[in-house]
């Protein structure tokens, strides 16, 4: 379910601005960074500390987003896709240099919060509470997505917007300021990734690179641009490495990247995503 | 290029090759990455620049090469020529393979798919222990004794280098270099005058897979050994950035912007463990201030391989 927050935005920003977004792996490691440093402020206080770290640690990534869309990506919708990719690859590698630079290189670690540290039984067997509620939420945050695409002006105009840029700017939206809330949106999905993901895994530098590659996938597998096409993704992918590392430990990870090839093979376009008109 | 100037530059890249090995041992090893990289670089400007094909991927070739040549040497104790000249042949059969689908995908999708099959490549060697050593890589790969010291392998490697680039330097020239030219511009048209789009398309990729196997091997001879990260994607972006700093319109623009990094990176690094970020600046100094690599700040005449400037 990371996996659907993080890839749920980079498919949006793909889907709206056309850029593939390599630094979404940063802003997820951001996102991941920001909770564990506001958490660690108020230790001893109650688990509320950890949602309001993971609240504001979500929006100060997507405060960076939007930063990092009006200084760098602006000047470069109009050039090729290639320009575009090594803006958010520069992005990667200084994203990743300064969270080092700021927080060190070992390894950080976040608390679950008291209440969700628990097990819940199901079935005979343990669940851990916290992964339990991480997967009700990404369902939730799908939900909340779709409502805002299809239910508001904001929605709206996104969807105007992905389909055709110019015609949305001609009929007098600031096509400028949507791109920047969207990339916003898409940078607060990657934080709350990475601020949920914290208290599950270690934090630590590198964790860019590895959560890209992989939301590609997501992406790739599921239709790129298309959010329900990335919730499947997310399901199909985390499936797979559930039953690959069951029954073939090693080679789990290959699979992924195999379903990736298949996928592209025979729907280029992703499962649920429309073929490109160009 | 007439014969004489042809010489001339001849006996001057003779006099730039043979330079090093007149320097310390420290900028002997520098100018032999220079020249692997270097190769790896024109081998993957081959299709960016050339035929239009962005790769993401390219790492795939690398990576088969270094660890076909490390495997045959150390696994199967094969003769060294055998080890040498498999790696190439098994990453040409590699990017056929691959190669015969991505060249199906146009754009983005190919970028993504050439992605994935590195991945695969990158996911075998990390993790199937047993043959490839995991993470930990395949490490302490017999160099024959001829090869051992450094100043051997260097003289070794330029003269790989200067043959290979020379043999992609008659092929971008001959007819076959213009097709791909043709195709890049419009493929349409090209299938319209008569070219097989896809052959074109899926030779070169062999071609450039090959020789990006041939810099592998010639990388794991240097380091004696062959990690995953030769396969990971950040490799691909890396030569991808040496391409586009040097200049992908120009036949040994790559070359250059493998040596500028190269060069950089060594010297940023004696002072820093910072050096993504600098890294990441000069990148978009490149995207925003100098686009087109540096070869485009100065026009060098002779050297220039579009017709046209590209249509930014």
């Amino acid at each position: 379910m990371f996996l659907f927050l993080i890839a749920s935005g980079l498919t949006l920003i793909f889907g709206v601005l056309g850029v593939l977004n390599f630094a979404h792996g940063s802003l997820y490691m951001l996102g991941a960074y920001l909770s564990f440093t506001i958490a660690s402020r108020f230790v001893g206080a109650s688990s509320a500390t950890f949602w309001i770290a993971l609240v504001l640690g979500s929006l100060g990534v997507a405060l960076a987003g939007a930063l990092i869309e009006m200084a760098f990506l602006r000047p470069v919708y109009r050039r090729d896709e290639l320009e575009q990719l090594l803006v958010t690859y520069a992005l990667v590698l200084v994203i990743g240099d300064l969270v080092k630079l700021v927080w060190g290189a070992d390894n950080r670690s976040v608390s679950r919060p008291a209440i969700l540290a628990g097990a819940v039984d199901i079935g005979g067997r343990d669940f851990p509470t916290y992964n339990l509620v991480v997967l009700l939420l990404g369902p939730l945050v799908a939900v909340a997505l779709w409502l805002l695409l299809s239910r508001t002006q904001f929605g709206r105009l996104i969807r105007a917007a992905a389909s055709d840029r110019e015609m949305v700017g001609v009929v007098g939206a600031d096509v400028g300021k949507l791109f920047t809330g969207v990339f916003m949106l898409g940078a607060w999905l990657g934080g709350l990734g990475g601020g949920l993901a914290a208290p599950v895994g270690a934090i630590y530098p590198g964790m860019d690179v590895e959560v890209i590659a992989e939301s590609f996938i997501v992406v790739v597998v599921g239709g790129m641009g298309s959010l329900t096409g990335t919730l499947l993704g997310a399901l199909l992918i985390g499936q797979l490495n559930a039953f690959g590392i069951l029954f073939f430990p090693r080679f789990a990870l290959v699979f992924v990247y195999v379903l990736m090839v298949v996928v592209l093979v025979t729907r280029p376009w992703g499962l649920l995503g429309k073929p490109l008109a160009r | 290029m007439t014969g004489r100037w042809r010489a001339i530059a001849a006996a001057l890249g003779g006099a730039l090759l043979l330079l090093p090995l007149a320097l310390p041992q420290f900028y002997l090893l520098l100018a032999t990455e220079i020249l692997i990289m270097g190769l790896f670089a024109m081998a993957f400007n081959l299709l960016l620049g050339y035929a239009g094909m962005v790769s993401f991927g390219h790492a795939a070739f690398y990576g088969v090469g270094a660890y076909t040549c490390g495997l045959l040497l150390k696994k199967a104790d094969a003769p060294f020529v055998v080890a040498f000249v498999g790696a190439p042949v098994v990453a040409a059969a590699a990017a056929l393979v691959f190669g015969c689908l991505c060249i199906r995908l146009t754009r983005i999708y190919f970028s993504m798919l050439t992605l994935a099959f590195s991945q695969i490549v990158w996911a075998i060697a990390f993790k199937w222990y047993s043959l490839t050593g995991g993470d930990n890589g395949l490490i302490g790969i017999p160099v024959p004794a001829a090869l051992a010291g450094p100043r051997a392998l260097y003289v070794f490697t330029a003269v790989i280098v200067a043959l290979v680039a020379g043999m992609l330097w008659r092929l971008v020239h001959a007819p076959f270099g213009r097709a791909l030219l043709a195709v890049r511009e419009n493929a349409e048209r090209a299938e319209a005058v008569g070219l097989h789009v896809r052959r074109v398309q899926l030779a070169v990729f062999v071609v450039s897979g090959a020789v990006s196997g041939l810099a592998g091997a010639l990388f794991a001879l240097f380091s004696r050994g062959a990690f995953p990260d030769y396969a990971f994607w950040t490799k691909s972006a890396e030569v991808l950035i040496m391409t586009l700093l040097g200049g992908p319109s120009v036949f040994l623009g790559p070359a250059l912007g493998a040596a500028i990094l190269i060069v950089l990176n060594s010297v940023v690094t004696s002072f820093t463990e910072y050096w993504p970020v600098i890294l990441g600046a000069i990148l978009l100094a490149l995207i925003y201030v100098f686009p087109g690599g540096v070869t485009r700040l100065v026009r060098l005449p002779g050297t220039v391989a579009r017709a046209a400037p590209d249509a930014r």
